[in-house]
């Protein structure tokens, strides 16, 4: 190797965007404890922590598969409606027989994988704008479930509501789950064809497609993976209730995932960022969650502070994306004009000196 | 050789492309099918109810069809209505003498938020779809959390008169109702505005934005302006809906999605540049006589989301599909050559 | 050397739209030969290198490989058979790091994982082999300089074991030193016999790096031969002085109070891509800027137009200092820009003629503008304007020609004063270019300061009074009208430079 600013360059980049982001939870953390503290309490007691956890575990399925789908450049606002008909699907089917738990676990990531099959269909064969195409699909789930259903129904069986409420010591199973899960969606993005095409297709469509990839397979991929994710975010609410529950979509899921995506430095454009920042996101939020929950902030405050950090996260990587522009100067720009024999483009650019001699 | 001024093929059939006559046919037939059902219908109170409850829509889907045509979304709509009903119940608190400074009030509210939304999206560069949304909870939360969870005051009369009552006495369909004048009057005002160097730019901005900065277009004013004028409209669809359905914690809920799908069934394409202000007005009618129909023929109303899914899916997909060249918006980000930088004064 | 030329392309024609772009075209590329391709702009040049590359598909002749005939449906079929492009433009992913972008669509697996050290150190073996150890395959690409983005994109190109590489203007966005990076790996490539398709418009290049030279005129192969057997001078000659295809109209007696006046005036301009501009256009007066591609021409359009400022240097209109800081500005200072690339910048295609016409004088000047805009009709149907569909007819819908006399009567209705035209006549049929030249004639006779930037030399010579000549980024010096093409050519490709130093 030889010494070129490149590899540092590199690394600070590689930890930069990611890195920032878990400063900021650690820096979230301090904060929300101190303010804690100031009120005579403790942010880190077991039911904080728990509570932050079971959190952390909901909103980390439904981002999970959000990141795949906003790599795309896509996106994919029926989630919220995806999991409430996952919570009845499953409820339904499970009918409290624990010999059905499987049965339903299938049904529901099955139908949940269909409904991702649809979006993505919508998107890459008819061309329909992703926000409009999910937005629609997600109205549809809608319709449908306040058709049939009046109110919770089905019954989760007992066996199966461990997954939702029982713990390893403050570590909630579902959080487990979760990051198990996390993992092998990091895994999946760096290690496989698959991952680095979603990248590709997300970064620019064109270039993977001259490159020999088909872009359509990719987007349908996330669109399918995102509602499974769903769907499992589904079968954990349906645990925790103990039955199906219709009224799930009214807690704005699909935004607060777009938000931990966002907030995680995956841009909303595609073609950059990764799980790994979407966890530090979700646990930002949840981290915020807990830390109003335990001042008593009223809970209308947090979908205004929820609003105003999304804004406020996009803007800021936009900032940065627009910084850098491919255009190399010719002339260095502003200051006195060059004397009549101009400088030589100057040593500036270390760049593709290489191999110097 | 040369023909500059034959007018007629062209401006026929742009018209059709623009959807307009899509939607008109779509529009009779529904009306066909309800007048089936209900002959009394077209008898004229029914007519102006119908009008009364669609007219609100109308003055949202005249602003939606100023940011849509622009290029841009905006969702906080919905929340912004519920939030702007809410306003006036808690500060007119059943007083009439408040009614017109709080109108005025109302209305300098939405004209701050419009222009929060345009200048977010247009100065910080955000896409209108996470800036909308996002004023969107915020004023879902900010509204609640002033009124403590529940809406709290009460509308005075002076202010439901808008959304409610009408001029008494007409022949024939008995009374007019302020809605409907209001929304015509709007709805002209749009066709002018459209007409009008402002909307000629602001079409040119929707097309290409990159053309309208190289030809003198202030593109961000011109945008934020959309926006302002959105938020403007659904002020006065708040006045109108306040006054029609009175004041709950669901009002303006989902609105703006019933608003893009009007816009949108009007055959405005997403990505803008496109459509009329009159196809966005008849599309607003055609949702809402949709709703009207399920309603005769007794299905739920928790089915109208399911109508507007697949009705806003089908629009979309259609207008793609009908010989619309143009690339997927977002095709290409990067600029053909090197030392290409587009002039694009906005975001993206 | 084998009997069987690496590369053959025999009789390859190719049409777009009924206009036939080659003429049965000829080339032969041996392993480790550079072989240059040179011609004017619009001579065939980038169509037949897509042809190779599989964007386009020829519609007859024949390409082989080895001796074998081959087809190529799409560039990944190219590539997979060894012929690889660089073009112009890159085709990578910002995001992605070095040896992603390289290995993008067939990553190098081991266990059905993608194996990331697998590709960085086969990309690093790569760009050894090329003598570049400067690039870190793990660095992400819009870190990258241009010139290492085109290093990535030649070491993309090898990864495929390329045998052919073609290269498109490789050296318009590289600095001097960075040239001599690009001669270098050129000079790797040939050493492992790898075939090297060059386009370039520099002269110096060319003669410094190839062995055979194939001349393109209009279309057709004019001629090829050893590099070594032929001078500067004479490979210009045999470039240029095609027939002249239109005759240019007469100068007009020119009337009006601007005449003879400085109208437009810019002294020691410079930004990040001009240096040093001095420039002056009179009223009555048609000034052309001549330059190769990437030379600052359009630059120089867009810093009057307060599209890139000018950040050093002064600009007056009509004896006033202006500082354009938007395009909206430079308008109501009186100036017009008709772009170069009239669907991205110049028209909102699905709008009306009426629309587009009146979109200047809506934008800058709304309140007088339905005064202004009652002479749009006027004017389009002096400009012979043909919509089937009337003025209400979406501009997409119009031909080239067409939709430019749209564009020039958006910015005749605002009566300017000085009037930048970028390649008006690009990509539109003779009898529009015959209704450009007529209309730029009446402006100057009218007094109008009329700067046209070229890159149609004939046009640039016919219609222009003066020339200035801009060569990276200066002005190499400034010529009568009617001077002839090799003089314009030699200033412009910096031979006569050479030459001097």
């Amino acid at each position: 190797m030889t010494p070129s600013p490149s590899p540092l360059r590199d690394l600070l980049d590689r930890a930069g965007t990611t890195g920032a982001v878990y400063a900021a939870l650690a820096g979230v953390l301090v904060i929300g404890s101190l303010f804690v503290a100031f009120q005579g309490s403790h942010l880190f007691t077991a039911a904080n922590t728990v509570d932050l956890f079971t959190r952390g575990s909901l909103l980390g399925f439904l981002a999970i598969g959000q990141t795949l789908v906003i790599l795309c450049r896509s996106l994919d606002l029926s989630v919220g409606y995806v999991a409430a008909l996952s919570t009845m699907v499953s409820a339904i089917v499970m009918a409290g027989d624990p010999s059905r738990i499987v049965l339903g676990i299938g049904a529901t990531l099955g139908l949940a994988a269909l409904i991702g099959l649809v979006n993505g269909l919508v998107v890459t064969r008819l061309r329909v704008n992703p926000f409009i195409t999910t937005l629609g699909t997600g109205l549809l789930i809608k319709g449908y479930l306040d058709t049939r259903f009046q109110g919770p129904a089905g019954s989760i069986p007992a066996e199966f509501q461990t997954f939702g409420l029982s713990r390893i010591g403050v570590l909630p199973v579902s959080t487990l789950v979760m990051l198990a899960l996390a993992v092998l969606a990091i895994l999946f993005l760096r290690r496989t064809r698959m991952g680095f095409h979603m990248y590709a297709v997300g970064g620019d469509s064109e270039v993977a497609r001259l490159s020999g990839i088909r872009p359509e397979i990719p987007v349908i991929t996330a669109h399918v993976l995102c509602s499974m994710t769903a769907g499992i975010a589904g079968l954990l609410l349906a645990s925790r209730f103990g039955t199906g529950n219709t009224l799930v979509y009214n807690n704005g899921y699909e935004l607060e995932a777009i938000a931990a995506v966002v907030l995680g430095g995956t841009y909303l454009l595609g073609g950059r960022g990764g799980v790994a920042g979407t966890m530090a996101g979700v646990f930002i939020l949840a981290t915020l969650d807990t830390v109003f929950n335990t001042l008593s902030v009223d809970p209308f405050v947090k979908d205004v502070l929820r609003g105003a950090i999304v804004i406020a996260a996009v803007a800021v990587y936009a900032r940065g994306r627009h910084g850098r522009t491919s255009v190399r100067p010719r002339f260095t720009s502003g200051g006195a004009p060059p004397a009549p024999p101009p400088p030589p483009p100057p040593t500036a650019t270390p760049s593709a000196r290489g191999g110097d001699r | 050789m040369t023909r500059p001024t034959r007018l007629s093929p062209g401006a026929l059939s742009s018209a059709l492309r623009g959807g307009t006559g899509t939607v008109a046919v779509l529009l009779t037939l529904i009306f066909l099918v309800i007048a089936v059902q209900n002959p009394s219908f077209f008898e004229g109170p029914p007519l102006m109810a119908f009008a009364k409850k669609a007219a609100p829509l109308v003055v949202l889907a005249l602003g939606q069809y100023l940011v849509i045509v622009s290029g841009e979304f905006d969702l906080s709509v919905g929340s912004l209505v519920g939030a702007q009903v809410v306003i006036a119940a808690r500060l007119i608190d059943g007083d009439e003498a408040s009614t017109l400074p709080v109108i005025g009030l109302m209305l300098l509210f939405g004209l701050v938020v419009g222009l929060v939304n345009g200048l977010i999206t247009t100065v910080l560069r955000v896409p209108s779809i996470i800036t909308t949304l996002g004023t969107m909870l915020i004023l879902f939360g900010a509204v609640r959390y002033w009124t403590g969870g529940a809406p709290t005051g009460a509308l005075s009369e002076g202010f439901r008169v808008f959304g409610r009552h009408g001029l008494d006495g007409v022949p024939v369909i008995g009374q007019l109702p302020w809605a409907l004048v209001i929304a015509a009057v709007l709805t002209v005002g749009a066709v002018l505005l459209m007409r009008s160097p402002y909307g000629r730019s602001l079409m040119a901005t929707g097309d290409n934005d990159t053309a309208a900065a190289f030809s003198g277009v202030r593109v961000r004013r011109v945008r934020t302006l959309a926006f302002v004028g959105s938020s403007l409209a659904a002020t006065v669809a708040a006045i109108l809906i306040g006054g029609f359905a009175g004041v709950t914690a669901q009002v303006g809920q989902g609105l703006e999605f019933t608003a893009i799908t009007a816009v949108v069934l009007g055959g405005v394409v997403l990505g803008g540049g496109r459509g009329s202000v009159i196809a966005a007005v008849l599309g607003a009618l055609t949702v809402e006589a949709l709703f009207t129909l399920f309603n005769q023929l007794y299905l739920p109303s928790t089915i109208q989301p399911a109508a507007q899914g697949l009705i806003i899916i089908a629009a979309v997909a259609y207008a793609s599909r009908r010989g619309d060249r143009r690339p997927p918006r977002h095709a290409r980000r990067r600029p053909v050559h090197p030392n290409d930088r587009p002039l694009d004064p906005s975001r993206r | 050397m084998n009997a069987a030329p690496l590369l053959r392309m025999t009789g390859i024609d190719k049409s777009f739209l009924g206009v036939r772009v080659l003429h049965g075209v000829d080339l032969e590329l041996r392993s480790g030969e550079l072989h240059a391709l040179v011609g004017e702009n619009g001579a065939g040049k980038s169509t037949l290198m897509k042809v190779l590359a599989g964007v386009h598909r020829p519609d007859g002749g024949r390409i082989e490989i080895d001796g074998a005939e081959v087809s190529f449906d799409h560039p990944s079929r190219a590539r997979r058979a060894g012929v690889s492009t660089v073009f112009q433009e890159f085709n990578l992913l910002p995001e992605r790091t070095v040896a992603q972008n390289v290995f993008l669509g067939r990553e190098i697996l081991s266990r059905g994982l993608v194996d990331d050290r697998a590709m960085e150190r086969t990309t690093a073996e790569l760009l050894d082999d090329l003598g570049l150890e400067g690039i870190s395959p793990r660095a992400r690409v819009r870190h990258l300089s241009v010139a290492e983005q085109q290093v990535v994109e030649i070491v993309k190109a090898l990864s495929h074991d390329a045998r052919v590489i073609s290269m498109d203007e490789p050296t318009a966005a590289l600095a001097d030193h960075e040239v001599e990076v690009l001669y270098r790996i050129i000079a790797r490539l040939r050493e492992r016999g790898v075939g090297v398709l060059y386009v370039s418009h520099r002269l110096k290049e060319i003669f410094d790096l190839a062995d055979t030279i194939t001349v393109l005129k209009d279309g057709h192969r004019v001629d090829t031969v050893p590099a070594d057997d032929i001078a500067p001078a004479d490979l210009v000659r045999r470039m240029v002085g095609r027939p002249v295809s239109s005759v240019f109209p007469e100068r007009l007696e020119p009337h009006g109070e601007h005449v003879g006046r400085v109208r437009l005036a810019v002294s020691g301009g410079g930004n990040t891509r001009l240096d040093g501009i001095d420039l002056e256009v009179r009223g009555g007066e048609i000034v052309g800027l001549a330059g190769l591609q990437g030379s600052g021409r359009t630059e120089i359009a867009h810093a009057l137009f307060g599209v890139d400022r000018f950040t050093r240097g002064e600009v007056h209109v009509d004896g006033r200092r202006v500082d354009p800081r938007s395009p909206r500005r430079a308008i109501r200072a009186g100036l017009a820009l008709v772009t170069e690339d009239r669907k991205a910048r110049g028209l909102a295609l699905e709008q009306s003629v009426t629309a587009n016409a009146r979109l200047v004088l809506d934008a800058v000047n709304p309140f007088g503008s339905a005064r202004r805009a009652a002479r749009v009709p006027g004017l389009l149907s002096s400009l012979e304007l043909v919509a089937r569909g009337g003025p209400r007819q979406e501009v997409r819908y119009l031909s080239g020609g067409n939709q430019q006399k749209v564009v020039l009567a958006k910015w005749l209705v605002t009566d300017p004063g000085v009037m930048v035209l970028d390649e008006p006549t690009r990509g539109i049929d003779v009898g529009a270019k015959q209704a450009v030249y007529t209309l730029m004639r009446e402006l100057a006779a009218a007094g109008v300061a009329v700067l046209l930037i070229s890159s149609e030399l004939p046009e640039l010579i016919g219609m222009s009074d003066r020339l200035v000549v801009l060569d990276d980024g200066r002005v190499a010096g400034e010529l009568p009208g009617g001077s002839d093409e090799e003089t314009v050519m030699a200033l412009a490709t910096g031979a006569t430079r050479e030459a001097v130093s």
